[in-house]
């Protein structure tokens, strides 16, 4: 992180002479100033961003920033999903910064990844001066138009005296109700003008109005229905980690025995050791857990909004099932599946609402040695035959038994970002931290970056692909830059692994454009790079490059040369039905 | 070698009897079809700044909502605008398009109006005048103002329900019809009723 800001005025020593205060010309207040006052408003510690002419002005009123420190990123999208990461470990919104035209298409891909997965993340962009709009000046882009289908809303800031208080909406509604990005595109001019007005703290329009608590007539059914029923199971979403309601809904699942499955974005929402856990259902979730999605007589959806990697086939989808669904956002009530019982309001209110209506648990004692049944016919279990490569499973369960029981985990997309969430045990909300709706490769890189900068003191451990880390690896040199202390681990096999996987299965092995035939040496690249870079082919070294990896006091790159020919399990393919996941490729 | 994972093959396992339809509501399969369409008023107060329109517009496309026709002025107040826009969709499509709507920052309130609201819209037509005086009478017989006239054409104004207009503009066709151009419906709640979803403004806002 920059110290600049906070060292230039005092620190002499660093060879020319810096002014001190009594030389130092009177600057005037611009709409800049109010841009970085509305950041400290904010209580912003950090933002992501790269430079650039439009986003000057901007950078300039941050040099006086003593609060608001910048990683400079090596990449526009690697500085989106920095700050998209941060947003999702710290849970306030995290800010990235770009330039005009190229500076801000390059956010693009963060921004609709933030979109996707509902994460708070302020963007702000520079824009050419007002009086060169729609000329198509130098790195001008209609960033409001770009962005506007992939932003919760945006601003076109239109003069120096109201853009502060732009910025601070912008915050206000990024965390608001629920979460997602927002944008501020910033003209040249704007900036660069001259206003004595400060802008006020982060606030939402009047007409903005979230609801926390469910109609009460609306629980009183639910929770009848949920009494009634003979295999309750709660499906826990991504709202649950966003809304804090994770301790509200072990407590509902505890209190009333209720099995509980997961989405991908609410991994860690529920503890996977607990014998409550399915964990993951969906597409590459767990067999007993699409067993139990597929059998259920009452689903209750807190904070998802049954995305088609976790429905399936809408038809096959929990069809027994009548559907408690709660959400924050109206707009996912009977979006893509009919919600029998529609409880709009914030996950922990809602749950806690639920938790008071209950007059008796359910019977759930058959229910529950069901599940177990599941659990023991469907275990995730993977073989290690000494006489092929190296599994990416044994690298993930190695990882997890070496590191800490906080320690945060980061993908990029693909099948090493499914062994990171199969072969991985989570217990803590915001320890899982990857692109989930967007899938987008090249993720893990910058997210652990921002996740390794709003929680210092917690291991981060970074998962590639090769395919993925080649997309974003530039972002290696921030890690360096900024003395990050951050594990990468390649599961190399050399191939766009999912791809090849769906070649196989459903494109007669026609491996076309898949096969990688040559890697570069990422090992020796993260040495070039300046961090520590090691490489694993055998089992017997898994171990001890583990632990050199996370013994390094800094950035360290642990490449893993993995069974290239090897397969995410279960699957259902897309559009079929969760109850008949494959366990192999026969199967599909 | 991917060996795949241990446990019962998907034939080997009980499945549910029961089906959802697409719109993911569950079903009998055996007598549902699928929901019919119909034809829905919704009035959209906006806040009147720049983008709001294309906001709104860019809405319908992407989430593939079927658009009949969108129209968009100012108000009473200087600072909102009325959106009114005529849609196609079954019951579940109308909700999401209410409900998406709301989501929009810069919307204030999104109103279905009932079956008897007032629906206007205008049309202008120009027509060939070799029989001026037929045309008067076709024009007259529509309530159709007649707006700019020379040797060779004749442009009448119509007002009127989405209806009226297209049997005007058919009537119009034997005189030889050169251009059309419609507004699409501008609508209002009658009596004391209002256009504005006063109840639950934003409770829904999202």
């Amino acid at each position: 992180m920059s110290e600049r800001a906070s060292t230039a005025p005092t620190d002499g020593a660093s060879g020319e002479a810096t002014p001190t205060e009594d030389e130092e010309p009177k600057r005037p207040r611009t709409g800049a100033t109010s841009v970085v006052e509305a950041l400290e408003n904010a209580g912003v510690e950090y933002c992501f961003g790269v430079q650039g002419g439009a986003i000057m002005p901007v950078y300039d009123a941050l040099y006086d920033s003593q609060a608001v420190r910048h990683v400079t990123m090596a990449h526009e999208q690697g500085a989106a999903h920095a700050a998209d990461a941060y947003g999702i470990v710290s849970g306030e919104p995290g800010v990235c910064m770009a330039t005009s035209g190229p500076g801000a298409t390059n956010l693009v891909t963060g921004i609709a990844d933030a979109s996707m997965d509902s994460d708070p993340v302020v963007a702000l962009t520079g824009q050419v001066p007002t009086e060169f709009v729609g000329n198509d000046a130098f790195q001008e882009t209609d960033t409001t138009g770009v962005t506007a289908p992939i932003t919760k809303t945006n601003y076109f800031a239109s003069g120096a005296d109201t853009v502060g208080d732009d910025v601070s909406e912008a915050f206000g509604l990024a965390a608001a109700g629920r979460p997602g990005p927002t944008l501020v595109d910033l003209p040249k001019d704007v900036t660069q003008d001259e206003t004595d007005h400060e802008p006020g703290p982060p606030t939402t329009p009047d007409t903005y109005q979230v609801t926390e608590r469910a109609d009460p007539s609306a629980v009183r059914e639910a929770a009848d229905t949920i009494e009634a029923a003979n295999r309750p199971l709660l499906l826990v979403g991504g709202g649950v980690i966003k809304g804090d309601a994770s301790e509200e809904v072990r407590q509902f699942a505890k209190t009333y025995d209720v099995p509980v499955t997961t989405t991908m974005p609410a991994v860690g929402a529920f503890p996977e050791d607990h014998e409550l856990a399915l964990e993951m259902a969906g597409m590459h979730g767990t067999g007993y857990a699409n067993m139990a999605i597929t059998h259920t007589d009452c689903l209750v959806a807190v904070g998802c909004r049954f995305d088609d990697r976790l429905t399936g086939g809408i038809e096959t989808f929990a069809p027994d099932a009548e559907v408690v669904h709660v959400d924050i956002d109206p707009a996912e009530i009977s979006k893509n599946v009919k919600a029998d019982y529609p409880l709009v309001g914030d996950a922990a209110t809602v749950v806690t609402q639920l938790d008071e209506a209950m007059r008796a648990a359910p019977e759930t004692k058959k229910w529950r040695a069901t599940c177990q049944q599941w659990k023991s016919e469907y275990p995730m279990d993977y073989s290690t035959p000494d006489d092929e490569p190296l599994k990416p499973q044994f690298v993930v369960e190695a990882f997890d038994e070496a590191t800490e029981d906080d320690a945060i985990v980061t993908t990029g997309v693909g099948q090493h970002q499914m062994w990171a969430v199969q072969y991985w045990q989570y217990t803590e909300p915001r320890t899982w931290v990857s692109s989930h709706g967007l899938g987008t490769m090249g993720y893990g890189l910058p997210a652990a970056i921002g996740a390794k900068v709003a929680a210092p003191d917690t291991q981060v451990v970074s998962f590639e692909g090769d395919g993925s880390f080649l997309m974003t690896m530039q972002e290696l040199s921030v890690a360096v830059r900024e003395n990050l202390d951050i594990t990468v681990v390649v599961l190399n096999n050399e191939h766009i692994g999912m791809v090849r996987q769906w070649q196989d299965a459903f494109y007669d092995r026609r491996r076309m454009a898949s096969e990688y035939h040559w890697c570069p040496d990422f090992a020796t690249l993260a040495e070039g790079f300046g961090a520590k870079g090691i490489t694993v082919a055998e089992y017997d070294e898994v171990a001890d490059a583990i632990t050199e990896a996370l013994e390094y006091d800094g950035p360290a790159v642990l490449d893993c040369y993995i069974d290239p020919e090897e397969n995410v399990y279960p699957m259902v393919p897309s559009g079929g039905d969760n109850g008949q996941f494959a366990l192999e490729e026969g199967h599909l | 070698m991917s060996s795949g994972l241990p446990g019962p093959a998907p034939d080997e396992r009980a499945t549910p009897e029961g089906r959802r339809n697409a719109q993911g509501i569950r079903i009998d399969p055996a007598v549902e079809a699928e929901p019919a369409t119909r034809r829905a008023v919704i009035s959209v107060l906006v806040e009147h700044e720049p983008g709001v329109l294309s906001k709104v517009s860019g809405l319908f496309s992407r989430r593939q909502f079927n658009i009949e026709s969108l129209t968009v002025g100012p108000t009473e107040d200087d600072s909102r605008a009325r959106i009114t826009v005529v849609t196609e969709e079954s019951d579940p499509g109308i909700d999401q398009i209410e409900k998406q709507l709301r989501k929009q920052i810069p919307v204030i309130s999104v109103k279905e109006l009932p079956g008897n609201a007032i629906n206007r819209e205008l049309a202008l037509v120009k027509v060939e005048a070799e029989n001026p005086d037929e045309v008067a009478a076709v024009a007259e017989m529509y309530d159709a103002n007649t707006v700019d006239a020379c040797p060779e054409t004749v442009t009448v104004e119509i007002t009127g329900s989405r209806q009226k207009i297209a049997a005007a503009v058919d009537t119009f066709e034997r005189f030889g019809v050169r251009e059309v151009t419609r507004t699409g419906t501008a609508a209002l709640a009658r009596g004391t009723e209002s256009t504005t979803d006063d109840t639950t403004p934003q409770s829904t806002n999202q």
